[in-house]
């Protein structure tokens, strides 16, 4: 199949033009980079109250909250027809109690009513959950499935958030027909590049952990975070998913492949008194953490996974690389920058005519080449450009036909012409059009 | 197993947007090609478990009770099947009861394929602390109906489930071998869902290793356990006179396991209690036959 074939099937998926909202925060930025490199995404556009804080290439930042009337124009204007909200703090020693509860009930709410309505473009709306939702208690079951509730009402000021959060998420979805969900419930996030409550408990010299008990943790790679989130960009994917990598671990287990060495210091009775007196000398374990390190929690990840996105980390990958950076990172400490957003330079590289190096402009549309040289990669990646599914010529009948469901309309349309042009089996061909067929009656 | 809730369904539907379900074809049916793998490097399993802590256990607790002091005989293993998810349903007793320990021991010794068992346990060891590290690493579950259906179905492991609950291991000596309520039925309800089928078992020898003459409430509710009892070397000996058992002749005996092939059959309220009486009726049958054989406690 040729370059342009491939362009063109892709161009018909789904999602096109995508608003982020909290482009600011290291997942919406990582998000919008991700979806740069897409060329099937015509347009990023993100907002912030804040300078971004990754360098975005054709992504336009607008400076604006969550305040709903400005974001409704910006939706409309520029036809979104994807949101994707990932403003959600899940820790609550990064703001007060007040600030976070405004920023996850509030402004999730307004971000919604800019969405909602008869005349709106927005076609999907996916959200970035966190596993908080299910809670920490004595009575949960070993695996969180996605269908399931806590088993008590939340406890702590994040956890309610969240739960009022996607309360009025799936409210909106169902007085929006017409607008696909998705909601994503990301278990505790480790990696380099992420500050957590948990990773500043790792990085102490001893770990300490609860008397007598040894929970069971399950983390996410960020880098596995950021791919889930594209992939309900560029898939679709009605309904609630867990995000979480495979393997639970114990969290002896965590620190012994830390390299590090724990000690039971915090006591199993009066333990929000010790972490009170623990954070006046310096180390925060807030509250919704307290019930991680008595009871643990683990998640059934596979409904994700059966969607066709594979992790690149196992928890226990993620702990090591962990480990790994904390090793480096007293080396590395000063040897980037942060990066700096500067308005007048992003301004003037995007719209001033005095621009006339086309590789320095930043412009809000992939161009022709770019667009190649994007298919390019991502055939060399997967090894075979001729083939829309990977190893296509040593599969049967039968693994194809299963195989179908999880495909894009895109790459059934790309199978079809394969299929018509290589191997011509009957059987093939029509369980390919009932899969195109049903693609079409769900309205993509 | 223990206290079954209704707010947590393991078959309650997923929240959609929308009710089409053709955009996730056949997903939610079968998730088990998608079960994260085993990692070698690992010691310990998704639960928890502990090879390395349950070779310990076994080495020096077990096989000592197991072949020396409770001497255990057992019949029927057969009826234990060799692959698949299998639910075991056994009578319960003793203060701090030996007869889970000595069935998992019993298939690991007398079964051709020595398979693994998963023992379920209350809630409550989950939030007490030093045997919430304990339990999980040798092989105990909650009773979660969740976790039943993950290891039953999913994982397809033999499960231990004593129906009996807290109220067969806090029961007196004069009460011996009267088999209390099976709770709701959630056992078979468990077993059906999963389609694994039942295989129940009797226990004769744990009520006399470990007599309860007693239960002490004010002492119980001092140190937060689920009951405090008094036994022939508990509470005088200190905590280690819980693994004071006197050497009773055990007896194991497997009986023919009951199967539901059928889908859908978790959903007949009637159908559950009816199993859920029929094997309680024969396992409590089956006991008093063993105890009308033995001739003496302590030989047999």
């Amino acid at each position: 199949m040729s370059e342009e074939a491939t362009a063109g099937a892709l161009a018909r998926v789904g999602s096109r033009r995508v608003l982020i909202t909290g482009i600011s925060t290291y997942w919406g930025g990582r998000l919008a980079q991700a979806l740069e490199q897409r060329p099937e995404i015509e347009a990023v556009i993100g907002v912030d109250s804040k300078d971004p804080t990754r360098e975005l290439e054709r992504t336009e930042f607008v400076r604006v909250g969550t305040q709903h009337a400005l974001l409704r124009r910006i939706v409309l204007a520029a036809e979104i027809d994807t949101v994707v909200d990932t403003r959600l703090l899940v820790d609550s020693t990064v703001a007060s109690a007040r600030d976070t509860h405004e920023n996850n009930v509030v402004g999730t709410m307004n971000i919604l009513a800019a969405c909602a309505g008869a005349d709106s473009t927005v076609r999907k709306f996916v959200f970035k959950s966190s596993s908080h939702y299910y809670g920490a208690e004595q009575d949960d079951p070993a695996f969180f499935t996605e269908a399931m509730r806590r088993p008590h009402p939340p406890q702590t000021a994040i956890e309610r958030d969240i739960v009022e959060a996607e309360a009025a998420v799936r409210d909106f979805a169902s007085k929006n027909a017409d607008v696909e969900l998705t909601l994503l419930r990301f278990a505790n996030v480790l990696g380099p590049d992420v500050k957590t409550s948990h990773t500043k408990l790792f990085s102490l010299p001893v770990v300490p952990m609860l008397l007598g008990f040894d929970p069971r943790y399950q983390f996410v790679h960020e880098d596995d975070v950021v791919g889930a989130l594209a992939h309900a960009v560029t898939s679709d994917l009605p309904g609630t998913f867990n995000v979480a990598a495979d393997g639970v671990l114990s969290f002896t287990e965590v620190v012994g492949l830390l390299g590090k060495s724990y000690v039971p210091i915090l006591p199993p009775i009066g333990t929000g008194l010790a972490a009170t007196l623990a954070r006046r000398l310096g180390l925060e374990i807030p509250p919704e953490m307290l019930g991680q390190l008595r009871f643990g929690r683990g998640m059934d990840n596979r409904r994700f996974k059966s969607t066709g996105f594979g992790y690149r980390y196992t928890t226990r990958e993620a702990v090591i690389r962990l480990g790994e950076y904390m090793r480096l990172h007293p080396i590395l400490r000063d040897a980037q920058q942060p990066y700096r957003y500067e308005e007048e330079v992003e301004e003037f590289l995007r719209w001033s005519p005095n621009v006339r190096d086309a590789s320095f402009r930043k412009d809000a549309q992939l161009r022709p080449n770019q667009i190649a040289q994007i298919q390019r990669a991502i055939a060399s990646r997967s090894g075979n450009a001729a083939q829309p599914v990977a190893g296509y010529a040593d599969l049967d009948e039968d693994e194809i036909v299963a195989l179908l469901p999880s495909l894009e309309p895109a790459q059934l349309h790309a199978l079809r012409e394969h299929e018509r042009a290589v191997g011509d089996r009957e059987r093939v061909l029509s369980a390919l059009e009932l899969a195109l067929g049903r693609a079409q009656t769900t309205g993509r | 197993m223990a206290e079954e809730r209704s707010s947590l369904r393991v078959d309650e539907p997923v929240e959609e947007p929308r009710p089409s379900g053709s955009a996730l074809p056949a997903r939610r049916d079968d998730l088990r090609p998608y079960l994260p793998g085993v990692e070698p490097e690992r010691r310990l399993t998704d639960w928890g478990r502990s090879e390395r802590i349950e070779g310990i256990m076994d080495r020096y607790l077990y096989d000592f009770f197991y072949n020396y002091w409770f001497r255990v005989e057992v019949e029927g293993i057969e009826n234990v099947p060799a692959d698949g998810g299998a639910l075991l349903v056994s009578n319960h007793s003793g203060a701090l009861p030996p007869d889970a320990a000595m069935i998992a021991k019993a298939i690991k010794e007398e079964h051709p394929q020595a398979r693994s068992l998963n023992l379920t346990v209350e809630h409550f060891f989950k939030g007490y602390p030093g045997f919430s590290m304990l339990i999980p690493k040798i092989g105990g579950v909650a009773a979660h109906p969740a976790n039943v259906q993950r290891l039953l179905y999913d994982e397809q492991q033999l499960v231990l489930v004593f129906p009996e609950g807290r109220k067969g291991t806090e029961k007196l000596y004069r009460n011996r071998y009267k088999l209390r309520r099976f709770g709701r039925g959630g056992f078979v309800e468990a077993a059906m869902r999963a389609q694994a089928p039942i295989v129940p078992i009797c226990v004769v020898g744990a009520e006399e290793a470990q007599p309860i003459f007693a239960q002490m409430n004010f002492l119980r509710n001092l140190t937060g356990l689920i009951y405090f009892p008094l036994t022939p070397t508990f509470p005088h000996l200190g905590p280690l006179g819980m693994l004071g058992y006197l050497p009773a002749k055990f007896k194991i005996r497997f009986l023919e396991p009951i199967r539901f092939d059928e889908e859908g059959m978790h959903e007949d309220k009637a159908l559950v209690q009816t199993y859920s009486h029929e094997i309680r009726a024969r396992i409590q049958e089956n006991l008093l036959e063993m105890v009308g054989e033995r001739e003496s406690v302590w030989f047999g």
